[in-house]
């Protein structure tokens, strides 16, 4: 019944929480901005910590940066905590404990990443690694502009192939980057591809690679509260985002009523994607 | 084999190892996976008469593995939303305990009763949260209210009401007898015990709400006492709840007076698959000690205790 017991991590250990000053801060995009942190607990692409700003909130967040002791956090503008949060400045103290969850398997060796607006966060390190393994990475990156493409540069860095869609047509194929993921699919030999983004842009991700028998692994979001596995806040049909993922292979994804359809509020009740 | 089948009053239950509330209750799709995981019965979130957000994050201190600290503050989606999750687990013939939290014992029976309609087993009053203002605690502290309350709901409904009271004051038995007197079928010892975190670099509470309930194997031996002392005060049975996270540690509850136990922070540390962990680890001591059911065990310890 569960997701992803082969990328299963001893996740149920104890995490470490410590309160750390802000080293760095960086303006990615003019939308996203990234935290840079001490923390030397050991971490993998994929895997997410809460981050606590004292006296506002807690916040479940991939890392961006999870190698040697100085992670990361890029956060996207959304809603009043994460505009706050992102005016942290170097200096600042946050908590931090995690990290939780599991991680992006980084054996196949031809990926494709599918990133759609601040989902690059987390497939940047992973892809990272990967191709520190060997692996071959072509990224496919979208944004609503070209200067809203994050980590673009580091994806050309680390020696990926980057192709990129814009809404605007700014820069690269103008629409969705499900078109890009879709041509790659349909034209080159893939391994496995990696998602993150928005559930309904994840979907047709998975269900282009479908009959190409490309299998699909998606970094999904839930409201968080525990972290734990046990306050149900994240429950996503039978998993649970915050132990069971929040990486899970699309195959498993796909039947859930919920996914790409509704989320859940911090009360529990069901809301639909979209709605406010 | 033991027989672990195990009755609280008119309630049957597969096996002694209840889901606690609180703990994966939030989603019918959770219900199910706890109860597809082997738990004897399953107890919802509780759930009020408007869905309310809860306290925001930190709601967790983490202690390794003894001891978790949350003020959740009573999440949940309310009643008017909750009837559909709960519809999901009867759908796979979970067996579901319906909690719900009230400030007041006409708020408490209307809501029981709207919950008892989904079809749960029985209905267990939360009278113990410890973090709530207006709730928990605050109503279920003094015996003449929680023994109101507890009329009142069982007036309401038709099914067995069963009264989960608080350890955080000095006579938790005194709780208990008066949900007897109020008409209650079980009650249940104990809810997290009251607590408090501080980070001593930023000089504040580590918790948005302050404090919160602690539970985990901290707890266990303070509702070990809770129950030992409740079943030496009242007839109706005793489901024991607090720290559980072996069968060792079940068997200690049963010994000490408990039909029944609840199961909930373990889960953090263990995954949902402590509940079949839990079902073949007490069948295995049972046997060892030579007792044919769960509940040979249950209150034999104060026999032996002067």
């Amino acid at each position: 019944m569960r997701a992803t017991e082969g990328l299963y991590l001893a996740a149920r250990r104890p995490a470490v929480r410590s309160i750390v000053a802000v080293t760095e801060r960086v303006v990615e995009t003019p939308s996203t901005v990234t935290l840079r942190f001490p923390f030397a607990g050991p971490a993998e692409p994929g895997q997410f910590v809460m981050v606590w700003f004292p006296g506002d909130d807690e916040l479940p967040m991939s890392l961006s940066y999870t190698s040697g002791e100085s992670k990361g956090v890029t956060i996207k503008a959304m809603g009043d905590t994460s505009r706050r949060v992102q005016s942290m400045a170097a200096g600042d103290r946050v908590g931090i404990r995690g990290p939780y969850g599991n991680r992006f398997d980084l054996a196949p060796h031809r990926i494709l990443v599918v990133g759609g607006g601040s989902g690059s966060a987390v497939l940047a390190p992973a892809a990272e690694a990967a191709i520190g393994r060997g692996a071959e990475v072509t990224a496919a990156l979208g944004a609503t502009q070209a200067r809203e493409l994050l980590f673009r540069e580091r994806f050309a860095g680390m020696g990926a192939r980057v192709e990129v869609a814009t809404d605007d047509g700014s820069d690269g194929t103008r629409g969705f980057v499900t078109t890009v993921a879709e041509r790659l699919l349909a034209t080159e030999p893939f391994d496995a591809v990696w998602t993150c983004g928005p559930e309904v842009m994840m979907r047709k991700v998975a269900v282009a690679a479908e009959p190409r028998h490309v299998p699909v692994y998606c970094s999904v979001e839930r409201h968080m509260k525990c972290a734990l596995g046990m306050c149900d806040a994240c429950a996503l049909g039978p998993y649970h985002v915050c132990v069971d993922g929040p990486v899970f292979p699309a195959e498993r994804l796909l039947p859930l009523p919920e996914f790409s359809r509704s989320h859940r509020d911090p009360s529990g009740r069901r809301v639909p994607f979209g709605a406010r | 084999m033991a027989d672990l089948a195990v009755r609280v009053g008119s309630l049957a239950f597969r096996n002694p190892f209840l889901l606690a509330s609180g703990v994966w209750g939030e989603s019918g799709d959770s219900l199910v996976g706890a109860w597809a995981a082997g738990a004897g019965g399953v107890i919802t979130k509780s759930i009020g008469s408007l869905p309310r957000a809860g306290y925001p994050n930190p709601t967790v201190e983490q202690y390794s593995t003894w001891g978790l600290l949350n003020a959740m503050g009573l999440p949940n989606p309310g009643i008017d939303e909750y009837p559909r999750e709960i519809a999901a687990a009867r759908e796979h013939g979970a067996t579901v305990i319906g909690s719900v939290f009230a400030g007041d014992a006409e708020e408490f029976a209307r809501l029981a009763h709207r919950i008892a309609e989904t079809g749960v087993v029985a209905v267990e009053l939360n009278l113990s949260c410890p973090h709530a203002e207006g709730y928990g605690t605050e109503v279920g502290s003094d015996p003449k209210d929680v023994e109101e309350i507890v009329r009142a709901v069982v007036q309401a409904v038709r099914v067995p009401v069963i009264a989960k009271v608080t350890p955080n004051t000095s006579d938790a038995a005194a709780l208990a007898v008066a949900a007897e007197n109020g008409g209650a079928a079980a009650v249940s010892a104990i809810n997290t015990v009251r607590g408090l975190a501080i980070d001593t670099t930023l000089h504040r509470p580590v918790l948005a709400h302050g404090l919160g309930g602690l539970s985990g194997p901290a707890i266990k031996p303070v509702g070990l006492a809770c129950v030992w002392q409740i079943y030496e005060r009242v007839r109706i049975p005793v489901i024991g709840v607090g720290g559980i996270s072996t069968a060792e540690d079940a068997l200690e509850y049963l010994m000490a007076g408990a039909r029944a136990v609840e199961v909930g922070t373990v889960v953090t540390t263990q995954g949902i698959g402590v509940f079949s962990r839990l079902v073949e680890g007490l069948n295995r001591r049972l046997d060892e000690l030579g007792y044919a059911s769960a509940s040979a065990a249950v209150g034999v310890a104060h026999g032996a205790s002067t």
